[in-house]
């Protein structure tokens, strides 16, 4: 049968290009369908042509930092594997390190790096009577198994306030670890938080030559090289089932594709919203979104005085991640510079990444006038936020915005959101034979652990179940 | 096929598995687990590659026989007859 797939993967993000690079290499018939015209889902990029200067300028969406760093050949990092599990040779992503990055509250600051021992000494020196508790704490989050299946939840704060006294050092060392990953306001799931401390304060941050596009295009070519096959423009509208089996998917045209295995990587009420009379209850949608400016500098002078690859941002002691009740919430940000990897070239433009806290519903409330001079409030306090932290004023020669409708319109997931539903399937089933959930709702974080999740997922029913 | 083939075989499949494993000195007698990074999904690999190269199945339930070199070779030299 020409329609007839061994595996169909709704999404050509990193969980869905990662899963079908297993189920390619081992001789399954798949097909990826995509339903924008470029892949990488959440961690995309697109360019813009700058006015002043008439040159195409390159962007990347999502990716600030690839987490979970090693270095080539160490053994048992999730990286060490995911790369093995995907043939791809380790010096094909030319990583290049963070310098060092920083949390900052208020008055109190604490730098960290790929270098374990200077999160340590920051806390020692910040914080001398918690060092001994913070060592003990590691300790803890190393021998912890996060990544059991049938985990149940257990919120971090509870956690964090047994081992440490201090309400500042609790909520710094868990900012970074919620605004990279959590689905939950103000506080996550205890296995989550330490697969996060583990991708982020114990193993760091690198950026690979060429920013998200290079894993995109490492990932497509090695998917296309299996014999895999990929649509764009394909927008999935129903996952057909017969009984609890799945029989196949029917696209936005018509067509019918007959296929026995859905791999879903566009969200668990997003795939729910796919079914018709599905017999379980829609998980819900996560309540947290964000908006990104993208600050365009004439070149990179000023990374000469500023050196931190990334800084986790709060005004006060005390932070608040949750939905704030206004289009954004300019108490806090995740501000990048992604020249401050290790350079590789002082030429060129310089380039900023602020991001704030937004609210999906107010946003999209917005008629076009409205939501344009939305975007020029948010630039505008960017721009205060981002001198503030250079301490020095900002003055790109171009800039873009993107909201919570941009993030829905282009990546398809409800209300925006970034690091999914609140409701996870660890084990990617659902209650139907033949559908999985892959990516973030599977209960994995970031672009190391979505491509974990779309391998684990599709070793586990695509491959093993055989 | 002799047992030194599919030795040979099974090496080579590590190998491509595995490209950063040392596997020239390898004890058949240890489980390989041990001697190398190899975790569950690397064993898939290897379970994975003998289908695909050679046509072999190994059962779920028939993993074990794959701790040691020696234990493959003696449990797969038989399928590849």
């Amino acid at each position: 049968m020409a329609n007839h797939y061994d595996a169909v993967i709704i999404g050509a993000g990193m969980s869905g290009m990662a899963a079908g690079i297993r189920l390619a290499m081992f001789d399954k018939k798949v097909l990826i369908l995509e339903k924008h015209s470029i892949s990488g889902g959440l961690n995309s990029y697109y360019q813009r042509r700058i006015p002043s200067t008439k040159e195409l300028f390159p962007f990347d969406v999502g990716l600030h930092a690839l987490t979970n760093f090693a270095k080539r050949g160490e053994k048992r990092k999730p990286l060490t594997k995911l790369l093995k599990q995907l043939r791809i040779p380790y010096d094909a992503l030319q990583l290049k390190e963070q310098t060092h990055s920083l949390i900052k509250f208020g008055s109190s600051q604490l730098k960290f790096s790929n270098d374990f021992e200077l999160l340590k000494s920051e806390i020692a020196q910040v914080f001398p009577a918690e060092i001994d508790s913070f060592i003990k704490f590691t300790s803890y989050i190393m021998e912890y198994n996060e990544v059991d299946l049938n985990a149940t939840y257990i919120p971090t704060r509870s956690v964090l306030s047994q081992y440490f006294k201090t309400p500042l050092l609790q909520e710094m060392i868990l900012a970074p670890l919620l605004i990279y990953g959590s689905a939950w306001e103000n506080d996550m799931d205890f296995s989550q938080f330490v697969i996060m401390f583990k991708s982020i304060y114990l193993e760091g941050f690198s950026r690979p030559i060429g920013g998200v596009r290079s894993i995109i295009n490492l990932l497509l070519d090695k998917y296309k090289d299996a014999g895999g096959e990929l649509r764009f423009r394909s927008e999935v509208v129903s996952i057909n089932k017969e009984n609890d089996q799945v029989s196949g998917i029917v696209l936005k045209n018509g067509e019918l594709i007959n296929t026995k295995k859905v791999f879903s990587s566009v969200g668990f009420p997003e795939t729910y919203d796919l079914l018709e009379s599905p017999k379980f209850d829609k998980p819900k949608v996560g309540p947290l979104s964000f908006s990104e400016t993208i600050l365009v500098l004439k070149d990179k002078e000023v990374f000469k005085a500023k050196d931190e690859t990334i800084i986790f941002y709060n005004e006060s002691d005390h932070y608040n991640y949750q939905k704030p009740d206004t289009l954004i919430d300019t108490r806090s940000a995740v501000f990048c510079m992604p020249d401050n990897y290790e350079r590789d070239n002082a030429d060129g433009h310089g380039v900023l990444r602020l991001t704030y806290m937004a609210n999906y519903e107010l946003w999209k409330r917005l008629d076009r006038a409205a939501y344009k001079s939305a975007k020029e409030d948010v630039l505008r306090s960017a721009l205060n936020t981002s001198s503030i932290l250079m301490e020095q004023s900002i003055e790109p020669i171009f800039s873009d915005v993107f909201t919570p409708t941009t993030i829905e319109r282009y990546t398809n997931h409800s209300d925006g959101t970034v690091y999914g539903s609140t409701e996870k399937t660890r084990n990617g089933s659902t209650k139907y034979n033949g559908l999985y959930i892959i990516g973030t709702d599977q209960g994995f974080l970031g672009i190391v652990g979505s491509m974990l999740s779309g391998i684990s997922m599709a070793n586990l029913y695509g491959l093993m179940d055989e | 096929m002799t047992p030194e083939d599919v030795k040979n075989i099974v090496l080579e499949i590590i190998a491509d598995v595995a490209p950063d494993e040392e596997i020239d000195d390898l004890d058949g007698g240890q489980s390989l687990r041990d001697q190398l990074d190899l975790d569950s999904m690397d064993f898939l690999d290897i379970v994975m590659e003998l289908r695909k190269r050679h046509k072999v199945e190994v059962p779920s339930e028939d993993y074990p026989q794959l701790a040691t070199l020696n234990s493959c070779v003696e449990y797969l030299t038989p399928k590849f007859a």
